[in-house]
């Protein structure tokens, strides 16, 4: 694989994305490596949940859909597949995609599948402190349901090396996913910052798939994005200075320029000077963006710093269920009668329940929801033309839960006039705090299925 | 008076989460209009627009090479997405609240 440059796309930038864009990508896009991304913080512990229920697979329930649509194109454009779907369960996830090939009569479809990051079993809670409350892990013990550590590149690199049509991975750092193809191909050292950085860095950018060439971006004013309803995802050029060139395919929806890289180039980046990862520590600052052609931009100037010497670990806690109702009124007073019904919910949920009304987060949709900060104010604005009250709570009982969506249903019948368009949900939930966790405590391997 | 501006006129916004802090990645229209943007955009009048929150949870960023300020407000979220019981429990729509702030535009 010996190359002056290499090619990865991005096929997802989370696990609900879009498969045809991808399709589309591997179809056309002459792709050496075409990488999902599919595992938010939390899912990895929905997923342990899943596994000891029962309750469903471990892993991302999309990874077949994706890799039926996927598979057969990247067979024959001979393009690897690099996922971190495997989520709580690699191996039965790499299973799952042995048994799609085997579906779609592709024979010698070889998978990789990467273990090693899950050390709920290993982690010494006593002597670990989670990074958010400064206490120790031992204090979360009995809500523990996953701990994985953030894997870096070199198993990834090592399953390359056998050779296989599909990489299936659990916890990886996110831009080790994309950083993989080019160590291999460009035999980039481990101790090589400038390099690892420069991957890094074009590994953020691609990271969130669609981000980048246009999605997240638009705003029907100000900032045109054409055919976004076809938005294509993005690929780079990588050369083996680990400079690179971004861009989409031609045909496809969206925009690739300084504007939709430069925001993407930071996003959920706390501090550009040190962008941590397992491989190494990103400076961000002094990255060039330069527009070369229409819908392609050159990125270059990363700067490496050594690599950690711990490695973070996410750590899942059952966290009980979150309940939700809401309810919609229109015309004038609406907000009176929206405020209304939320008193009665509360006043029922003391004497009634004989509960704390605390515990219920009202919010008043169309007026000030996505302003959390304002509390029970009201923005100074005249009275919308309709308003939606919602309600929600979060008890580790389920009944308790569900006694709110059905105190926000009963008001069609016992609450203010005119209320409509009842909705409730009830739905479990993981909070994640985050550790270090010293790197011999983690043992990668590698396993291939044929 | 001096006359204010709308942020969403001068400026385009991109909002990020971790964990219970919200960042934003603000990038002026006009390139050279960068240190107008910083001078303008005070952590004061952020804290302002947000309710009143204390600076103490705010930490502005700029990053003059590339052009764009970066404002990380610690605290923010509810909890943060798996704990909140907001709607938006990311906050992504912050990025449009944020560029609803009215503000002066010169040094």
């Amino acid at each position: 694989l010996s190359k002056n440059s290499i090619r990865i796309g991005a096929g997802a930038g989370f696990a609900g994305d879009r498969i045809d864009p991808a399709v589309e990508l591997v179809t056309r896009g002459a792709l050496d490596a075409l990488v999902f991304e599919v595992l938010a913080e939390r899912t990895i512990a929905l997923a342990q949940r899943h596994r000891r229920t029962g309750s469903g697979p471990g892993f991302d329930d999309r990874l077949q859909a994706r890799l039926r649509a996927i598979l057969p194109e990247a067979l024959r454009q001979q393009t690897r597949i690099i996922t971190n779907g495997g989520a709580a369960d690699p191996r039965a996830a790499g299973l799952a995609a042995r048994e799609v090939a085997q579906e779609l009569a592709l024979s010698g479809c070889r998978v990789a599948v990467v273990t090693g990051d899950d050390i709920t079993r290993r982690i010494d809670l006593d002597h670990c402190t989670a990074l958010e409350t400064g206490e120790p892990l031992s204090a979360y013990k009995d809500r523990l349901i996953s701990a994985n550590a953030y894997l870096g590149v070199a198993p990834l690199v090592e399953a390359l090396k056998t050779e296989p049509n599909v990489i299936i991975a659990g916890r990886t750092s996110d831009a080790a996913l994309f950083l993989a193809p080019m160590v291999l191909a460009f035999d980039w050292d481990q101790h090589d910052w400038e390099r690892l950085a420069a991957g890094s860095v074009v590994g953020h950018l691609l990271e969130c798939a669609g981000q980048v060439t246009g999605g997240y971006f638009a705003d029907g004013l100000r900032k045109h994005v054409p055919n976004l309803a076809r938005l294509g995802f993005p690929f780079a050029d990588v050369s083996a200075d680990g400079s690179a060139l971004i861009s989409k395919l031609p045909e496809a929806g969206g925009r690739v320029d300084r504007a939709t890289c430069l925001e993407q180039l930071l996003y959920e980046v706390e501090d550009p000077a040190s962008y941590i990862t397992p491989d190494v520590i990103v400076d961000f600052r002094q990255v060039q963006l330069t527009e070369v052609a229409p819908d392609a931009v050159q990125v270059s100037g990363a700067a490496g710093r050594p690599a950690p010497e711990m490695l973070k670990a996410s750590l899942g806690l059952d966290s009980g269920f979150i309940s939700s109702g809401a309810i919609s009124y229109a015309g004038p007073g609406c907000l009176v009668r929206a405020r209304l019904a939320a008193e009665i919910v509360q006043e029922r949920w003391v004497c009634i329940y004989g509960r704390d009304p605390s515990e219920l987060y009202l919010e008043f949709i169309g007026l000030s929801s996505c302003a959390p900060w304002l509390g029970s104010q009201s923005p100074a604005v005249a009275e919308p033309p309709e308003i939606r009250l919602r309600i929600a709570t979060q008890n580790f009982d389920r009944q308790v839960t569900l006694n709110l969506a059905h105190e926000v249903e009963s008001l069609y019948t016992n609450g203010p006039a005119g209320g409509g368009g009842v909705e409730t949900s009830v739905r479990d939930t993981v909070a994640l705090i985050s550790t270090l966790v010293p790197r011999d405590l983690v043992e990668p391997q590698v396993e291939v299925l044929e | 008076m001096t006359e204010l501006v709308l942020l969403a006129d001068m400026a385009h916004c991109r909002f990020g989460d971790k964990g219970n802090t919200g960042l934003f990645v603000l990038i002026p229209y006009q390139a050279e209009e960068f240190e107008l943007l910083v001078a303008n955009v005070t952590p004061e009048r952020v804290s302002q627009h947000f309710g009143n929150i204390s600076l103490d949870q705010l930490t502005f960023i700029p990053c003059p090479h590339l052009g764009a300020l970066v404002i990380i407000i610690r605290g923010s979220l509810q909890g943060g997405v798996t704990q909140s019981l907001a709607l938006d429990a990311h906050g992504k729509t912050q990025s449009g609240y944020l560029l609803g702030m009215r503000l002066p535009w010169h040094l």
